[in-house]
């Protein structure tokens, strides 16, 4: 039973990776570029739905819309601003744009709400217990679940059936092509980050649902995480993400009940670096094609 | 006059790659572009469509400059561009591959269309649910054909549409060339079969290291000594 119960938790914990993780794989699938400010977004959403419970008195649903609102606009801002500059430079300057703006982030949020942390107050409380109290799950696992499992749904679907769902594809895959299908290829791109930030928003008051203390660093670790896990399932692909972050916290979970709390970071990454050895793309990653 | 471009300048990096490049394209004509490997044909289909910009010059389509016009909004305008190499959305299905071509086609019957690109070519409707990167290389031309013609252009720029297929491919392909054309279709076509092209062409151009160094009717230019020598294998 104790076994079911760190399975459970561990589930739950993966499913924030994987929501975090989806939004590091598309930005990656289309913008070829990795997002290093993402998990920082997180922390943003984090804050804004903290504060509009918190000083603004409001439920928890409407504070997450809220903060799914800034954290959009936040990363159509960060896009535009920081990364659509240097579209044609070389990957490396992009890379440390981006870690660049993940400590800007971070500092602002220092400047703004100061080091202390703050409390959060998780969207929903209370515990299912089953099979007599042996087993007992919190409400905020079952939603982080379900919203995880809602969300992979509803991007399959996006990118499966509509049209700017295909068009995302279509630029994934070749941005010169996409451009001569009529594809404003700029415009697909913010919408992509906008979606991620969006997603960021979500896994921000879920995380600190989970372990309340918010501060400015919050997004940096399960962004790390995430980032991984996104990896983990191999970067570019949706259900690899879904399955990377799920088996990340899985792994963690298990790691910590049954090994060593301490440790339980070092072994996520010691199993990431094994996959990785023997799969290089990833578990569901593609070998790029040969073109014929 | 639908297309014309004047003194095209075009660069990558330090290589100076097309060289005051002026043509032009009349509604309902075919031009063909000819030349060897590394003439800067294809480098002036991508400046006409957007994806390379020009130093100075002009390009005009339909008495409209078009040379800082996004190439998304070029394709609004009716110029559809089949690149080099076809690339078609290898991941995505045939039929995905014609939605995209029909990107900009908001509104109007998609469906439609797509039977009539499938009437023209009915290896692709016989194969619209196979992934795209799993056809031969006459099938992938076709679509890359198909898709581009999705969005109902005044204007199609074929690249090397022959480029790597088998002989008998290569004739349907100048038969559809053709009777896309007879269809009303514009085309501005660049070949390295000059041969073919020129038998289709109304007129056509001879570009050599970044300059158009011949240009004439293309029997003018099939029966021309230069041309013979130099292209034709006389």
């Amino acid at each position: 039973m104790k076994f079911l119960a760190y399975l459970v938790s561990g589930i739950s914990l993966g499913s924030i990776y994987a929501i975090i993780a989806l939004g590091y794989t598309m930005v990656y699938g289309i913008a070829k570029m990795l997002n290093f400010a993402h998990g920082d977004v997180i922390m943003v959403g984090g804050y804004v739905s903290y504060l509009a419970a918190a000083n603004l008195g409001l439920p928890a649903l409407p504070s997450v819309l809220i903060a799914m609102v800034v954290c959009t606009i936040l990363g159509i801002t960060i896009e535009a601003l920081a990364y659509r500059p240097l579209r044609a430079a070389p990957s490396l300057a992009v890379l440390i744009t981006a870690i660049g703006v993940s400590y800007l982030l971070q500092n602002l949020a220092l400047l703004i709400w100061g080091a202390n942390p703050k409390a959060y107050t998780p969207v929903v409380s209370g515990t299912l217990q089953l099979f007599d109290g042996q087993l007992s799950i919190s409400y905020v696992s079952i939603l982080t679940v379900a919203c995880c499992v809602v969300i992979m749904v509803a991007l399959t679907l996006f990118t499966g059936k509509t049209r700017m769902g295909k068009a995302m594809r279509a630029c994934s895959e070749d941005k010169g092509a996409a451009q001569l299908m009529g594809i404003n290829v700029n415009r697909t791109i913010s919408l992509t980050f906008a979606i991620g930030s969006a997603l960021a928003a979500i896994a921000g008051a879920l995380l600190c649902s989970f372990s309340p203390a918010l501060m400015p660093t919050t997004g940096s670790m399960p962004g790390i995480k995430a980032f991984t896990a996104a990896v983990f399932g191999g970067i570019g692909s949706i259900p690899g993400a879904f399955l990377g972050g799920i088996l990340l916290g899985v792994i963690e979970a298990l790691a910590r009940a049954y090994i060593s709390t301490q440790l339980s970071n070092s072994i996520v990454f010691a199993v990431l670096i094994i996959i990785l050895l023997v799969r290089p793309a990833g578990l569901l990653g593609k070998h790029t094609q040969e073109k014929v | 006059m639908m297309l014309k471009a004047e003194n095209l300048n075009v660069y990558y990096g330090p290589i100076h790659a097309v060289k005051g490049v002026s043509f032009e394209v009349s509604e309902g004509e075919i031009v063909t572009l000819i030349g060897a490997n590394g003439a800067g044909k294809s480098t002036t289909l991508k400046t006409v469509s957007g994806l390379m910009r020009s130093r100075g010059g002009a390009v005009e389509f339909m008495d409209r400059s078009i040379a800082s016009t996004a190439p998304h909004k070029i394709v609004e305008l009716g110029i559809a561009h089949v690149p080099e190499g076809r690339r078609i959305f290898t991941a995505m299905t045939v039929e995905e591959n014609l939605d995209m071509g029909a990107f900009t086609a908001k509104g109007t019957n998609i469906d439609a269309d797509k039977e009539r690109v499938f009437e023209q070519f009915p290896r692709l409707k016989e194969r619209r649910k196979q992934i795209a990167g799993t056809l031969s290389g006459g099938e992938q031309q076709m679509l890359a054909m198909g898709r581009a013609l999705m969005s109902k252009p005044k204007l199609l720029m074929l690249d090397e549409p022959s480029m790597g297929l088998a002989p008998i491919l290569v004739e349907q392909v100048f038969d559809i060339i053709s009777a896309l054309h007879k269809a009303g279709t514009t085309i501005l076509l660049v070949e390295q079969n000059a041969e073919m092209a020129l038998s289709i062409a109304d007129r056509a151009y001879v570009m050599e290291t970044g300059r158009i160094t011949l240009s004439g009717t293309g029997k003018e230019l099939a029966a021309s000594e230069e041309v013979q020598k130099a292209y034709l294998g006389g």
